[in-house]
């Protein structure tokens, strides 16, 4: 236990210190994770309303997809997307490896799988109850899917959230696509890693519970956001 | 009222990336050398590239990842310079044509740690080799890199050396971890196991629990670092002028000068060492 007291009292002294470090490692993992989780949120939960909506030829399949890719390993994105990205690789004319761009791309693909499955969740069941008189009235499918959304917002706010969740947390995707270099493309989760390889186990300890703050404090204030309309 | 939420979210998330701007620095020029984690986590680099940057203007972002590894991130293009410890792995990307100019750097050495009571009693000698030959007879538990990297490399020639075929005589005792230095130290120190490591991770690294150094001092211990650039003529993205200041920076007296320097404890952890004449 000793440890865990001995990580707090680092974590209120880090937390004072204002040491520049710290700091952009905090403001680059809310940049990284919070681009990426919104990016996948704009284009997933669309494509979950429309999967609840229209009716196709390979819906099935893109569900189980979804769903089956929720569980998508970080390191095995990262792995692909760092693939993608190599000076020899398809995109590597964009010159974005080892930077904050390439770190959102992993993200997003990360936790667009996410987003889909559980907006589909929520506006499905909306569909169910609505989507006769919908098609009654005669909206369209994007009025339709608007419609729902916004019935689903409190579904929704938890899609984002569980993207803003498995974004914030993962190491294995940044730490190969970003290269972890300090001041640069150091975040949260992997100065964790390297602080954790270094022996300074206190040390790890006290910025994963700044980590876990940082989430905190995103959450409530989503619920705070969604309270207030 | 979907479009307003995700207005509403969309300009949030432009005023964190306005803010977080703000924190990281312009960095107009910039190279990017793939490295490894005993020079990161020793430490060197926090303290030599700031002079560097300071002297030259030209930021240096390190990736830090095993030998193996880094050589793989050379070979596709992907940094301007390398600076590792696997002789035959640099000699062999230089002969690929996936680097030029290979100059020795510095130079550490490796040590043998392992727990306090030291069952396979190897404490004290001088024989890398012999030490791996009793941990082996005594199957003592010894953990190993297992990752590909410069230090595993070199455990692996020594075990060979020491004619221990870890195939068959390995089970039981045995570890291969795949993972970096730091990490393999953190569970060596769980085990109470024996295992290989740079002197400079270890002088950097806190959580020892029951570990000590036991045999150091072999000449084949010996860790010496090169630097390579990355060939310019294969991958044309590579910054290569500013690649190569570095590269003759480190290796010119003044790039030497920091690198001995450079010290934990007042113990001085690299040696530089060089084709450059001393000054």
């Amino acid at each position: 236990m000793q440890d865990f007291s001995q990580a707090f009292a680092l974590a209120l002294a880090l937390i004072g210190s204002r040491d520049p470090d710290l700091w952009a490692a905090v403001l680059l993992s809310l940049q990284v994770s919070l681009t990426a989780s919104l990016i996948a949120f704009v284009i997933g939960a669309p494509i979950g309303g429309y999967l609840a909506v229209r009716r196709f030829a390979g819906r099935s399949g893109v569900l189980v997809l979804a769903n089956a890719f929720l569980g998508l390993p970080p390191v095995v994105v990262g792995l692909a997307v760092y693939v993608l990205l190599s000076q020899t690789g398809p995109l590597g004319w964009l010159r974005i490896l080892f930077t904050p761009a390439a770190m959102i791309i992993a993200q997003t693909l990360l936790t667009l799988p996410i987003v889909v499955a559980l907006a589909h969740r929520a506006t499905a069941g909306f569909w169910e109850r609505y989507g006769d008189s919908l098609t009654i009235d005669g909206a369209s499918h994007l009025r339709s899917v608007s419609i729902l959304l916004s019935m689903a917002r409190a579904g929704l706010v938890t899609a984002y959230l569980a993207a803003f969740g498995r974004a914030i947390a993962e190491v294995g995707a940044i730490m190969m696509v970003g290269g972890n270099i300090r001041g640069y493309t150091r975040t949260m989760t992997t100065a964790i890693a390297l602080e954790t390889s270094k022996g300074n186990l206190a040390l790890a300890l006290a910025l994963g519970l700044i980590l876990i703050s940082l989430a905190l404090a995103v959450s409530a204030a989503a619920f705070l956001f969604d309270r207030r309309r | 009222m979907f479009a307003s939420v995700c207005r509403r979210v969309f300009l949030a998330g432009c005023a964190v990336a306005i803010v977080s701007t703000g924190a990281v620095r312009a960095e107009d020029r910039f190279i990017t050398l793939a490295s490894t984690t005993s020079t990161e986590q020793s430490g060197l680099f926090d303290y030599i590239l700031p002079i560097f940057e300071k002297e030259s203007g030209i930021t240096v972002r390190v990736v830090a990842v095993g030998t193996g590894q880094a050589l793989a991130i050379g070979a596709r293009g992907d940094a301007d310079a390398l600076l590792v410890h696997d002789r035959v792995g640099e000699d062999k990307f230089v002969a690929d044509g996936n680097g030029i100019d290979r100059r020795d750097v510095m130079f550490n050495d490796f040590v043998l740690v392992g727990p306090k009571a030291d069952p396979a009693h190897v404490r004290g000698l001088k024989d890398a080799k012999e030490a791996l030959k009793r941990i082996a007879s005594a199957h003592a538990a010894f953990a190993s890199r297992g990752d590909d990297s410069g230090t595993n490399r070199l455990e692996l020639r020594l075990w060979k050396a020491a004619n221990v075929d870890l195939k068959t005589g390995g089970s039981g005792w045995y570890r291969e971890l795949g993972s970096g230095m730091g990490p393999t130290l953190n569970t060596s120190a769980g085990l109470n196991a024996y295992t290989l490591t740079d002197r400079a991770t270890w002088a950097n690294f806190s959580n020892r629990g029951g570990l000590e150094i036991l045999v150091e001092g072999d000449p084949a211990l010996f860790n010496p670092y090169g630097s390579i650039l990355v060939n310019p003529q294969k991958f044309p993205g590579v910054k290569a002028a500013d690649a190569r200041r570095w590269h003759e920076w480190l290796t010119s007296p003044a790039g030497r000068a920091a690198i001995s320097s450079y010290k934990i404890k007042g113990e001085q952890l690299f040696f530089p060492l060089g084709d450059t004449p001393r000054s």
